[in-house]
């Protein structure tokens, strides 16, 4: 169905960005406009959901340009829930961020970098040609450098140079393997792909460009053993940027895997074998890196990595039941991560520290937080009823079904041990006594007002509501993602709905 | 024509790659740029090279009548270099911050300490 509307999420993002842009130097204003940007995007990218939810596929054809010759932008149910979970963690990080982003970030322009990053992911989500995807990729990547460095400590130029480096080393591939397919195929409309890739004769090219794709991809969602940039670069900027990027970027490597392995390339047996195998290093790899830190965010940044293998081997498995389980997960994991990073900010304010070894009494102090914050662990960790567990039981199923018992032992594995490290974490940062050699600077979290306090802990809270909702209400998704695995698996409406009717 | 080209897309892949794994930040994004370029003339050279058929529809007729050149790979290669140019001015504006900071060239000085 054509309808020119879909384009708004993006839109809205670039106006918002772009007004923010006039009130440089003004601080209170920015953060009041960035919140009801952010407000006004929710409220459209909700309505979005429900239009495709109701009415199937929508699309819009950039410039009235037919498909396959122009741009065509595509929500499917994949897409416009994606964008929608988006609006809800940008929604959230630009209220943490009014207190969470100190002054002289907001005077360097982090607002409109947020919404300029948005505004690419929104893009990545909707699109549906593939060199239009890379490009939403690069707006992604470019705003992501400059909030990554924004504030230059040394720490985080440091880190910038790894992010930087790697993060343009993938371009570079994607865009190789793009090169690739429009000399295979002549076309770069991805429903259009779909339908003459299967028809090239050469499947060695074909596999050698899946392969290049699933670098790319990789590096960008950071999978066994393109991770290593991820660790060392996302603990360094402040928890808010900290969130979106863990959040938000691994995540739409993800989206674009699961987007091209379903509708352009079908994975063959070899294939499969392969992004199982990535799977189960990537889960203990990261698993095992996260058990040996010592400070909460590279402890996080670790989990970030070991949790990216569920969705690949969900993707890898190619069953019904196993690309159920991935698409949840990748639902879960957006909304906990950011949570988990928001948290860590808190932490941090609290504290001055988010050093395991100088944390401690915070149960004592902050009995109520405290309690919030357990909710995001468990949900983390996924203990039933909670929103982790119910896309692992599917993926855990799965593995059965196709007896591959070292991804059942790996599943196991990275759940037990994302249990002990958070166990530990509890332990450390909540049960503990204060240790005497406490940190140096602390800033004061009861002396701040009370409405600031508000505006860090209400992002918390209203994440850890969507992730009880998951959880409790994970009939709804459940029926959500297999509406969207079925859409995945039977690739025809999505075809016609951009080529027309054939 | 085309080999030629080939052989450049080599040169410049494998060299770039080379370029990377230097431990010089200068030679890092000296490799960056190097292997843009090459994915650059790779989607040239996939694109079919046609010699002297401009994409122009003549006077009088409303649709190609003969062979013209693919016009969509010269329009990615400017989008990609536009993008390439961007994102390379970062680069190389970090790099030399990077350089005032730790006040060495060689990428092994980069260490993030645990402690921040």
């Amino acid at each position: 169905m054509m309808d020119n509307t879909i384009v708004a999420p993006i839109v809205e993002h670039l106006f918002t960005a772009i007004l923010l842009l006039f009130f440089w130097k003004k601080v209170k204003t920015q953060r009041i406009i960035s919140v009801l940007g952010n407000l006004m995007v929710l409220n459209t990218s909700s309505q979005l959901f429900m239009k495709v939810w109701n009415n199937g596929i929508h699309t819009m054809q950039a410039g009235n340009w037919q498909a396959p010759f122009g741009i065509t932008l595509v929500a499917d149910v994949f897409s416009s829930t994606m964008v929608f979970l988006t609006s809800i963690v940008g929604l959230a990080i630009a209220v943490f961020s009014v207190v969470g982003i100190g002054k002289p970030r907001t005077q360097y322009g982090y607002f409109p970098l947020f919404h300029f990053l948005l505004m690419g992911l929104n893009g990545a989500f909707l699109t549906g040609d593939i060199f239009n995807l890379y490009v939403w990729f690069e707006v992604i990547i470019i705003s992501s450098f400059v909030l990554i460095t924004l504030g230059g400590r040394k720490p985080q130029l440091e880190g910038a140079i790894k992010y930087v480096t790697l993060n343009l080393l993938a371009s570079v591939i994607f865009l190789t393997a793009i090169g690739i397919l429009y000399g295979l195929t002549g076309t770069l409309n991805m429903a259009d792909l779909s339908l003459k890739v299967a028809l090239v004769q050469n499947r060695g090219l074909v596999n050698i460009t899946s392969f290049l794709f699933f670098v790319g991809f990789g590096i960008k969602s950071a999978v066994f053993p393109l991770y290593f940039w991820l660790p060392s670069s996302y603990h360094t900027p402040p928890s808010a940027i900290a969130a979106s990027f863990g959040g938000l970027l691994t995540k739409v490597g993800v989206y674009a895997l699961l987007r091209v392995y379903t509708l352009i390339f079908v994975p063959d047996e070899f294939t499969r074998n392969m992004l199982i195998t990535v799977a189960v290093l990537t889960l203990i790899t990261g698993a095992f890196g996260a058990l040996i830190k010592d400070d909460i965010r590279r402890m996080f940044s670790y989990l970030i990595v070991c949790h990216i293998g569920f969705m690949i081997a969900g993707l890898g498995m190619y069953t019904k039941a196993s690309l159920i389980g991935a698409v949840f997960y990748l639902f879960h994991d957006i909304i906990v991560k950011t949570n988990m990073f928001l948290v860590s900010g808190i932490i941090y304010k609290i504290k001055g520290t988010v050093h395991l070894d100088k944390l401690g009494g915070l149960y004592d102090e902050y009995p109520k937080l405290s309690l919030v914050m357990a909710l995001v662990l468990f949900s983390l960790v996924g203990v039933p009823p909670l929103s982790g567990f119910w896309p692992k039981l599917y993926l855990f199923n799965a593995a059965f079904d196709i007896s591959s018992y070292v991804l059942v032992a790996a599943i196991i594995l990275a759940s037990f041990i994302t249990l002990f490290v958070i166990a530990r974490m509890w332990g450390e940062v909540f049960w503990k006594d204060q240790p005497e050699t406490g940190p140096g600077r602390v800033m004061q979290f009861d002396k701040i007002s009370i409405y600031k306090q508000f505006l860090l802990t209400a992002p918390v809270i209203f994440l850890t509501f969507i992730s009880l909702y998951i959880g409790f209400g994970a009939a709804n998704i459940i029926s959500l993602s297999e509406r969207i695995v079925g859409e995945m698996l039977d690739v025809t409406p999505y075809i016609q709905a951009v080529l027309g009717k054939q | 024509m085309e080999l030629i080209l080939v052989l450049i897309i080599g040169v410049l892949y494998g060299a770039g790659i080379y370029m990377m794994l230097r431990r010089s930040m200068v030679k890092l994004l000296i490799g960056i740029m190097l292997l843009g370029n090459g994915a650059n003339i790779l989607i040239f050279l996939l694109g079919r090279i046609t010699k002297g058929k401009p994409p122009v529809i003549p006077d009088g007729a409303s649709v190609f009548t003969e062979m013209y050149a693919d016009p969509v790979p010269q329009a990615l290669i400017l989008t990609a270099i536009v993008i390439s140019f961007g994102v390379q001015a970062f680069a190389i504006v970090l790099l030399k911050r990077v350089y005032a900071l730790i006040d060495s060239d060689d990428l092994d000085d980069l260490n993030t300490p645990e402690d921040i």
